[in-house]
């Protein structure tokens, strides 16, 4: 292997193997910021080694064996300089008392262990959401500062200062390394999922030109919620997550036309969705569903997804079960952008005059006044039953209403083709 | 997202339909489960002797149906799994870490990425394009742009 071929290995290595190592430290030093020096300092021997003795069979070993010889020399010439003999030699202790892991599958299920610590700890909520997430993709992710800072389009050093602040605050608040129980379980298992699926959306809005680490962010946030599922089985939630993300995921091919614009759901070529993700999230779906009555939220979007899913043509969508399912959804949230989804599904369902009874209802909502989509669903129902002035006004005051030029565009097009022809 | 299928390749056992033992069984589920465990495994599967298989043989323009079992025993396929890696060196690294699938002999397990429909680039004429934007014009008429997460 050259040097280039070793080190592109090495990342790929560092990309697998991270995790487990920051993890297995950090049960260790109890403190994630610590963990990731100790396996970074880990990391730099191996890029030092690597070349010249070759990629070891199991990385994840050396890699923590490493971590550890190193961080017994430093607290020795750490204590040596301090002279805290006391200190030095409870640190000492409990670091060698450590079993150094082996290919042990019981060892695995530990590591498992520190890994669900590791995403827990990483999504406390003592930090923003934006720094969970950072926290997590460079934790558990294992990418870089510098990929993290691209993928969400922001500079290198304001992303390596969230980072860390994230792990000072962690510190500073003595968050101890640890899965909570009971319904501090729940709440932290909710952020750990909300995380992963604000990976994936920054991930599945990327467009055509954007960098393509963008995109992967799916894929990254796909195998997060894997990695979560096989530590979590029994939550119905996590695996509805992965579910929704899989099928999502399966229409990213049919989503971009070729020239770079976004194609809605009804529009795209079904040939190009990605069977294979399909087929899993039908199956994550199944799994959730047979752990959880009734559905949250996740699992709910993830059944909508299914639907569509599973309809060959769009005209085989079964929009009632959508409606019905959205409805679900709405009594869950209480979410009123989630009540105009449903108002869509039955004006497919139904007919346009009872979803715009529907519509007619959300329009006080504080939540909706600036909504460009509420007007724009509006409009489409008028235009179906014949309103066209009216349509056309709600079309007008939607195109007003988006940020969004080719949405703009869009809409004022379609209200230009409702002017009256004169004469 | 790069999906890389990891061929493993056919043997006078697999052939024979010899299964593996159970400590060998054992040692291909421990990996299996590695997959599984780091998210990255999509699709596996073993394939039955080839003597349980046919082919399809084209000759310019006839086809034939041939039975096998076949000759080139060891580049029958015998198995497959697919994974999802960010990039070759990350598919060949996990493959590296594959037990030998011939318990001891020698083989290989090859490594190739699958192509993905942006790899075919954007094969639209103008005359498609012009027609696609305004099937979706009309359809946009029809149906609105305001789905939620149907929004693509």
């Amino acid at each position: 292997m050259t040097a280039t071929e070793t080190h592109r290995a090495i990342e790929a290595v560092w990309r697998m193997e991270s995790a487990r190592l920051i993890a297995g430290l950090a049960r260790i030093v109890r403190d994630v910021g610590i963990a990731e020096d100790l396996a970074q300092d880990a990391l730099l021997a191996a890029l030092e080694q690597w070349p010249e003795s070759g990629v070891p069979d199991n990385p994840g070993a050396w890699l923590m064996t490493t971590a550890k010889r190193r961080s017994i020399d430093q607290l020795r010439r750490r204590a040596m300089l301090e002279r805290k003999h006391d200190q030095l030699g409870h640190e000492l202790e409990s670091l060698q008392e450590a079993a150094v892991p082996d290919l042990d599958a019981a060892l695995d299920d530990h590591i498992g262990d520190d890994v669900l610590r590791l995403m827990f700890t990483a999504c406390h909520p003592v930090l923003p959401t934006e720094a969970r997430v950072a926290l997590t993709l460079r934790l558990v992710a294992g990418l870089t500062t510098d990929q993290i800072a691209r993928a969400f389009l922001v500079p290198e050093p304001t992303m390596a200062q969230r980072i860390v602040r994230a792990k000072r605050t962690l510190a500073d608040a003595h968050v101890p390394f640890e899965v909570p129980r009971g319904a501090e379980f729940d709440a932290r298992l909710a952020s750990v999922l909300q995380a992963i699926y604000l990976v994936f959306n920054e991930g599945y809005s990327a467009t055509a030109g954007d960098e393509w680490l963008r995109p992967a962010l799916c894929e990254d946030a796909l195998r997060l919620g894997r990695v979560l599922t096989g530590l979590v089985p029994a939550e119905a939630e996590a695996h509805g997550l992965v579910a929704l993300m899989e099928l999502q995921a399966s229409r990213s091919a049919a989503r971009l036309a070729p020239t770079g614009e976004p194609v809605l759901l009804l529009d795209q070529d079904r040939a190009r969705w990605d069977r294979l993700l399909v087929t899993r999230g039908l199956a994550a779906l199944e799994r959730a569903e047979s752990l959880g009555d009734p559905r949250g939220p996740y699992t709910l979007q993830a059944a909508i997804a299914a639907c569509h899913a599973r309809a060959r043509t769009k005209e085989d969508t079964d929009w009632p079960r959508i409606a019905g399912l959205y409805q679900e959804l709405a009594e869950l949230t209480g979410s009123p952008i989630v009540e105009l989804n449903r108002a869509v599904a039955l004006s497919m369902a139904y007919g346009p005059a009872l979803a715009l009874e529907l519509v007619d209802s959300l329009r006080e909502e504080p939540a909706l006044r600036s909504y460009h989509l509420l007007p724009a669903v509006r409009g489409d129902l008028l235009l179906r039953l014949g309103r066209s002035d009216e349509a056309r006004a709600e079309l007008e005051r939607a195109a007003s209403l988006t940020r969004n030029e080719r949405e703009r565009a869009l809409l004022l097009a379609r209200a230009a083709t409702l002017v009256p022809a004169t004469g | 997202m790069p999906k890389f299928m990891m061929l493993v390749k056919a043997s006078a056992d697999t052939e024979a339909g010899v299964l593996p033992t159970t400590e060998q069984f054992a040692e291909m589920g421990r990996y299996n489960e590695e997959l599984v465990k780091a998210g990255v495994l999509l699709a596996g599967d073993g394939l039955h002797p080839s003597r349980r298989g046919a082919r399809i043989e084209f000759r310019g323009n006839t086809k034939t149906v041939v039975d096998g079992p076949f000759a080139e025993t060891k580049e029958l396929i015998a198995g497959f799994w697919i994974i999802q890696a960010k990039s070759l060196d990350e598919a060949v690294e996990w493959a590296r870490r594959a037990p030998n699938p011939h318990f001891g002999g020698d083989t290989n397990i090859e490594v190739r990425q699958l192509y993905a429909p942006e790899d075919f680039g954007g094969a639209l004429t103008d005359e498609l394009r012009e027609q696609e934007e305004s099937q979706r014009a009309r359809s946009q008429a029809q149906h609105g742009s305001s789905h939620g997460t149907t929004l693509g």
